[in-house]
């Protein structure tokens, strides 16, 4: 980026708001709380005073009924951008967004379009137990039909918001909520829109492969920090979107270090993890000098108790440590 | 499009009289004929027959323009037929066909036709009632003055999308006519067993929405009504409810085994039937026994030649197997 200025993660989602509803006039806001209250993680505040009720739109809790409502007024003619306070109560809008959004131009023979965007705070680390700090990321990147990205940067969570909307089809934005109050670099000025897809390397190096996404890609930075000074150079990859997936810039990562470690916040078992380490496995398994290694969740519904919370998700030292045992290997 | 006037003004003519019997008429047979073809094989998985139900859907219709939506449900043959999708493709559709309604990738209970603004077609009850709120949604917030018409069943109210949809509508006045097609069963499970309160107008009254049952074996009375409600939505006063009681004379669907009515119940409501009760008012109206005769004709050539067309449609090849999923990325932004 030539030219930047630095923003919090959750400025450049609020700027990346107002951009886009100042451009399109088929734009506006809906979910619970986005409106008076300013938006759970004050991404919208002082968008409702700007834009007014009718496209800042507060909804009852009805997270079936408005994001299917978000989707029909999708398919006829606006661009909604759907908020779902957090990925645990989007369970309660899984069958719209599975049975209809992702299926329905398929079943119409490719007749009907949703260009609708759903963001969605997703992730654990605040102490806010078991029902409030689900990964469930993988799920929706598993349905043919949605495109899912992570944006892990300020930059990008300005940028893609935009590509997001100029999409025909329905794109599921997962915004880790620990990243809201973090800083970093956005265009000065120009053009702030990125693409949806690419994955993109966060740090170079020769010794192992880092793939991850989200808030994972931070502390897999700081892994790598720690490791460089042990002279190992871990290669952090930052997935960005989660479905379709970047295959090639995994593999060619893969295929210069021989050693892949993928860290994820859900849970090992199903995790979307499991569909990096299966790729490499199919694409790269003669270039790989040992068994790829996930680095997960534990296996227990996250507790409230911090030192338990930070011992059941991914962090630096468990990153470091799985690179450390990969190379060991 | 459906060429029956509507009726609501009072005197049947009998040009009206006359186009309600032939839709009725056409929906029956089409449906008889699916079943037929089921039987043969030609028609694969879940199909769910509107027997019976004919008079809703064709008393609804009329009063939609073509710039009106329609969202309705998986026994949603009678409601694309009368909503002018060509015969052809819904039973090339049913077939699985290339050249069905949804390209025949959707199948009996995923019709749909954008040209008609027929939003299918869905497989999850009560799934339709949010897509039908943003439908109405795009259009109050663009000033298009247009009805969303939104067929489901009484099994419907149970789902708590029922309920935030009710609520959604009201709380936001959107321009949605609610169709409930009451046949008492939601597959097996009879209404008196599965709802605290078996008033389906109080579910919608609760929430403020002008509610209105009507006899849905009535064509006419289910027309008229329907104009009513029209009325108001299309002068922005808000969401409107209708509740046709009506009743499936086949099973729910070609799997059920139909255990739980009697046969003298099935027998007493076929006596009430939509076309037994529609002949007699015809008939008054100058439809006579040659006029019906010559609707089952033209009835039976546009069947025999949907069939035709069906049996003679291409499959889609294999190859195509993975289109029409998502927008590939060099054709997603311009």
């Amino acid at each position: 980026m030539t030219g930047t200025r630095e923003i919090s993660y959750r400025e450049a989602i609020r700027e990346a708001l107002r951009e886009a509803m100042n451009r399109d006039e088929r734009v506006f806001l809906m979910g619970e709380d986005v409106g008076a209250y300013g938006g759970a993680y004050a991404c919208s505040k002082g968008l409702l005073e700007e834009f007014g009720p009718e496209r800042i739109r507060d909804t009852p809790l009805s997270e079936s009924g408005f994001t299917g409502a978000g989707i029909g007024a999708a398919i006829n003619g606006m661009r909604p951008i759907v908020e779902i306070m957090t990925i645990n109560f989007s369970l309660l809008a899984l069958d719209q967004i599975v049975n209809t959004a992702a299926a329905i131009r398929h079943m119409s023979g490719g007749q009907v379009s949703v260009p609708v965007v759903v963001r969605m705070a997703t992730g654990a680390g605040r102490q806010l137990a078991a029902q409030h700090s689900h990964s469930l990321e993988g799920w929706f990147a598993h349905v043919p039909g949605l495109n899912v990205v992570a944006p892990a940067t300020a930059a990008d969570a300005r940028g893609m918001l935009w590509t997001a909307l100029e999409h025909p089809d329905p794109v599921i934005i997962m915004e880790h909520a620990t990243l809201y109050n973090d800083r970093g670099p956005v265009p000065a000025e120009g053009d702030t829109a990125v693409s949806l897809q690419g994955a993109v390397i966060r740090r170079e190096g020769k010794d192992a492969t880092i793939v991850t996404y989200s808030a994972n890609v931070k502390k897999a930075l700081a892994a790598a920090e720690t490791l460089a000074g042990e002279g190992i150079e871990a290669e952090v990859i930052d997935l960005r979107s989660l479905r379709p997936i970047d295959d090639a810039t995994i593999m060619a990562s893969v295929a210069k270090t021989h050693r892949a470690v993928v860290v994820d916040e859900a849970w090992c078992t199903g995790s979307f993890a499991g569909e990096i380490v299966s790729r490499v496995a199919e694409q790269c398994f003669f270039d790989l000098d040992a068994p790829p290694i996930r680095v997960c969740s534990a296996e227990v519904p996250i507790p409230y108790p911090r030192h338990l919370e930070e011992a059941a998700i991914p962090q630096p030292e468990t990153i470091a440590a799985a690179v450390r045992e990969a190379l060991r290997k | 499009m459906n060429e029956a006037p509507s009726a609501a003004t009072g005197a049947l003519s009998r040009e009206n009289a006359r186009a309600f019997l032939h839709q009725m008429l056409r929906i029956r047979r089409f449906e008889e004929k699916c079943a037929e073809l089921y039987s043969a094989q030609k028609i694969r998985g879940f199909m769910h027959l509107y027997i019976g139900e004919e008079a809703v859907a064709s008393g609804v219709m009329p009063e939609l323009t073509d710039d009106d939506a329609v969202v309705a449900t998986y026994r949603e043959h009678g409601h694309a037929l009368a909503r002018g999708l060509p015969m052809n493709e819904v039973m090339a559709e049913m077939f699985g066909k290339a050249a069905g309604s949804s390209r025949g990738r959707g199948g009996s209970m995923h019709i749909f036709s954008m040209a008609h603004r027929f939003y299918g077609g869905n497989a999850i009850v009560a799934a339709g009632l949010p897509l039908a709120i943003g439908l109405a949604l795009a259009d109050r917030m663009r000033g298009q003055n247009r009805v969303t018409c939104c067929f489901f069943g009484e099994g419907a109210a149970a789902e708590g999308e029922f309920h935030e949809t009710m609520n959604l509508a009201a709380l936001w006045q959107l321009p949605v006519l609610f169709v409930c097609e009451n046949n008492t069963y939601a597959m097996g499970t009879a209404l008196a067993r599965s709802e605290s309160n078996p008033d389906i107008l109080a579910h919608a009254q609760v929430f403020g929405i002008d509610a209105e049952a009507v006899d849905g074996m009535d064509v006419v009375a289910v027309n008229a009504a329907t104009a009513r409600a029209v009325e108001a939505i299309r002068a922005g006063n808000g969401p409107r409810f209708v509740e046709a009681k009506t009743y499936r004379f086949r099973a729910h669907s070609m799997f059920d085994p139909d255990l739980y009515r009697s046969k003298e119940e099935i027998e007493a409501w076929k006596q009430r039937g939509p076309v037994i009760h529609f002949k007699e008012a015809a008939a008054a109206a100058g439809v006579g026994e040659d006029d019906i005769a010559a609707i089952e004709a033209e009835i039976a050539a546009e069947i025999e030649a949907a069939v035709a067309f069906a049996e003679a449609a291409e499959w889609e090849p294999v190859e195509d197997l993975t289109r029409d999923v998502t927008t590939p990325a060099d054709e997603a932004t311009p």
